[in-house]
């Protein structure tokens, strides 16, 4: 009994220090930061910088003039900007990452050589990164002259500084969209949940789904975010900053997937080959499946990069470009420049749900195994 | 023991004696030679005391001023920073009782007979002068070179309506009418035109809330603007200024306007000499306007070692000091005494004009407007670039002035 004591107080105070740290550093200050995103904290010049700055409570103004006021245009750019580059990150990144893992695993000569040359990007900086492919992004130089070296003619595109958005929406349908989108999660949770023994919980997720989606089909209504309606879309600028991310990220997911193959046993392999299996089905049936929970390490990771990314982008076009912004740059701008730290503040909450919507399911669905484990 | 301690106190001692300062600025790379030029002529005047040149990398101050406010706000001042002239120091640092008065330096010094007092106007409220200014740029100057010029027939506009005029004839050789960098040069382009546009007394109203955004006569010049702006190259938003004045040197584009740092880039790191290699023009339809912009140093309440920070900032707006920062610098004297053989042959123009010329603030520089609409302004141009539509852009600007309290 004394042993078993003695035990736990060790094991307290060994762990006591890092959650001291922690409870400070960064529970302690995310505290402080979505309150100071609930204060009007810059909007009066004299209190912005003051020694000891008054700082008076406002609720939720902050985030409703974010999402809905007229001067706020760019924040609002920034998160469409950012919801397509994570999206097309992801995808490429995944993708590509994949194909170069199976080349690899096949068996090619120098097969280190290659795998070194592909991850090297991954040692650079964000920095480095978009330095380099700004050189080469440049409208009349590097990769648009590749063409011609083939004797064909110089490509026109242009790459960061297009001006050209596509797959443009209304603004205030943002709400139904979102609500359509958690909707359709809801309700795959759900009926797995269904299928599963938990029929209980599952009926819960699904008609908390149902509700939601009917609630997005009509249009969401009850919310009004604009007046009028406000045009947003993907900026075809942002191809270059997505390019630039997949080359820095994918080998990475390659040394990713690469470990997780040579993981799978040759035994799973030949066993499908036995059963007449062909080269594609052996990766669509045993492979691929067995390539899941590393896929979803790997999304988790790439998820909150993307969500957070701001060096590259600044390093490869600037801190006022809009076309290519994202949440991250201006909440930096908004703070240190315009000295409107309630508002830095205010984007700085909204990343951080956007990266909790992320990363918390899948801690909880982690944890939960490892408790029935 | 004992001789432990005196070896402490000694060693204290010697610590105290090599008294060091530092200064906070944004000049490093090809404006570091110059600060170092008026760091020697302080150290050399006050020896014992070495000055840490704090300087963070980043055009126009940006990352600069950030890691300024968290050392302010985290109560870590450095004993003096370099902070824009005008609203930059007023509306950010005065307001919020961060600066010490030096009234009592402008007296000591004499300096109320040598700083023009409209400049002093810029660094002052009712209750004190809050800054030293170093130098005096100009924002409103069109570059160009002469030689081809001449090549392509042309001569440099005097209004922007010759300017549109010549425009498509530029065009058609192929160049760029006018040279144009990333988004805060659109911005610095803005405030050149909407002063030919309005002329200096309107262009000042904007700035003390009289004349509206949206009020005609500054939709005209956001019209001005859009028209402007179609003879500008496409790819203007992955350039840097330095890239641009590059176009202009190298014949691909006819025109730029850029502050008079241009001058200093040209001069110095392109070796061009001024008057054949380039030459320059007030921005059309701005003649006989300067439109001022100016760095200078404060003294942060708090600062650590005060009597220094004080010497130093008696150097930097000294004779000796700004004579010996100014010509490397590439701007000129904000004092009416200096020295100008020491001037090359633009700047020895730009202090002609200084001196008899009307004079503005510069928006986007920090003069005329608090740091937020000046941050935030740079959303408008983006409007204007991505819509095309003036109305839109004037109504967006009036929109930001209510909401930041420009001219309150």
């Amino acid at each position: 009994m004394r042993r078993f004591t003695r035990d736990h107080l060790t094991a307290v105070l060994m762990l006591l220090p890092s959650l001291i740290m922690l409870a400070i550093f960064v529970y302690g200050f995310i505290g402080q930061t979505v309150y100071f995103s609930l204060t009007d904290w810059g909007r009066d010049p004299a209190q912005a910088l003051a020694m000891r700055p008054e700082r008076a409570f406002v609720g939720f103004e902050n985030y409703a003039r974010l999402f809905s006021g007229i001067l706020e245009s760019r924040f609002r750019q920034d998160l469409v900007n950012l919801v397509f580059f994570t999206v097309f990150f992801m995808v490429g990144t995944l993708g590509l990452g994949l194909i170069l893992a199976i080349l690899l695993d096949r068996g090619v000569a120098g097969e280190g050589f290659f795998r070194t040359v592909f991850l090297y990007p991954f040692a650079l900086s964000f920095v480095v990164t978009g330095t380099v492919w700004r050189w080469m992004l440049q409208p009349q130089g590097g990769v648009n002259l590749l063409p011609t070296y083939l004797g064909m003619p110089q490509g026109e595109f242009a790459w960061l500084t297009s001006r050209q958005q596509i797959w443009r929406f209304d603004w205030n349908l943002v709400p139904s969209i979102t609500a359509l989108v958690v909707a359709v999660v809801l309700l795959a949770v759900g009926a797995r949940a269904w299928r599963g023994a938990h029929r209980r919980r599952g009926l819960s997720f699904l008609v908390v789904g149902i509700a939601l989606g009917a609630w997005g089909l009509a249009g969401g209504p009850g919310v009004e975010l604009l007046p009028f309606p406000e045009r947003r879309g993907f900026n075809l600028a942002l191809i270059g900053i997505i390019v630039a991310a997949i080359w820095q990220m994918s080998g990475y997911t390659m040394a990713l997937y690469l470990a997780s193959l040579r993981g799978i046993p040759e035994e799973l392999r030949e066993a499908a080959r036995v059963d007449g299996a062909s080269g594609v089905q052996v990766y669509r049936h045993v492979v691929f499946p067995l390539l899941g929970p590393i896929t979803l390490s790997a999304m988790i990771i790439l998820g909150h990069i993307s969500l957070k990314i701001f060096d590259l982008v600044w390093s490869m076009t600037g801190p006022d470009l809009a076309t290519t912004s994202v949440p991250a740059l201006l909440m930096y701008i908004r703070a240190f420049r315009a000295n409107q730290f309630a508002d830095g503040a205010a984007i700085a909450v909204v990343l951080l749900l956007l990266v909790a919507t992320v990363i918390v399911p899948y801690l909880w669905t982690s944890l939960r195994g490892e408790v029935r484990r | 023991m004992r001789r432990f301690l005196a070896i402490l106190i000694a060693a204290s001692l010697t610590v105290a004696a090599a008294a060091e300062i530092e200064i906070f600025s944004w000049w490093a790379g090809d404006e570091g030679p110059a600060l170092e030029a008026l760091i020697e002529v302080f150290e050399a005047k006050y020896p014992g005391v070495t000055v840490d040149n704090a300087t963070v990398t980043g055009g126009a101050g940006v990352v600069a001023k950030a890691v300024l406010k968290t050392r302010m706000l985290g109560g870590n001042p450095p004993d003096s920073f370099q902070v824009h002239i005008g609203k930059e120091l007023i509306d950010t640092w005065v307001i919020a009782d961060r600066m010490e008065d030096l009234t009592f330096l402008f007296q000591e010094e004499g300096w109320f007979d040598v700083f023009p007092a409209d400049l002093i106007d810029l660094i002052s409220t009712a209750d004190g002068i809050w800054s030293v200014p170093v130098n005096i740029h100009r924002s409103n100057v069109m570059w160009f070179v002469p030689a081809k010029l001449e090549e392509w027939g042309i001569s440099a506009p005097e209004t922007w309506a010759d300017f549109l005029a010549i425009c498509p004839a530029i065009q058609a050789n192929g160049v760029t009418p006018l040279a144009l960098a990333e988004n805060w040069t659109v911005s610095h382009l803005w405030e050149s035109i909407a002063l030919a546009a309005l002329g200096p007394d309107d262009y000042d109203r904007l700035w003390t809330g009289e004349l509206a955004f949206n009020d005609p006569k500054s939709v005209a010049a956001f019209e001005l603007m859009n028209d402007v702006l179609a003879c500008t190259n496409a790819d203007a938003a992955g350039l840097s200024w330095q890239q641009a004045t590059d176009r202009v040197v190298d014949g691909e584009a006819a025109f730029n306007i850029m502050g008079d740092w241009a001058a200093g880039y040209m001069f110095t790191t392109l070796g061009l000499e001024p008057g054949t290699g380039f030459g320059w023009a007030p921005s059309p339809g701005t003649a006989g306007v300067f439109m001022v912009l100016s760095d200078s140093f404060g003294l942060p309440k708090g600062a650590p070692d005060r009597e220094n920070a004080i010497n130093w900032l008696r150097v930097a707006g000294s004779l000796e000091g700004t004579d010996a920062f100014n010509p490397i610098k590439g701007s000129i004297s904000p004092r009416t005494d200096s020295d100008m053989s020491k001037y090359n042959a633009y700047l020895q123009s730009a202090a002609a004009d200084f001196a008899s010329d009307r004079q503005v603030g510069s928006l986007i520089h920090g003069t005329t407007a608090n740091e937020n609409f000046m941050s935030s302004f740079a959303q408008v141009m983006e409007i204007l670039l991505d819509t095309g539509n003036p109305q839109a852009a004037a109504n967006a600007a009036q929109a930001l002035a209510l909401q930041t309290g420009v001219g309150r």
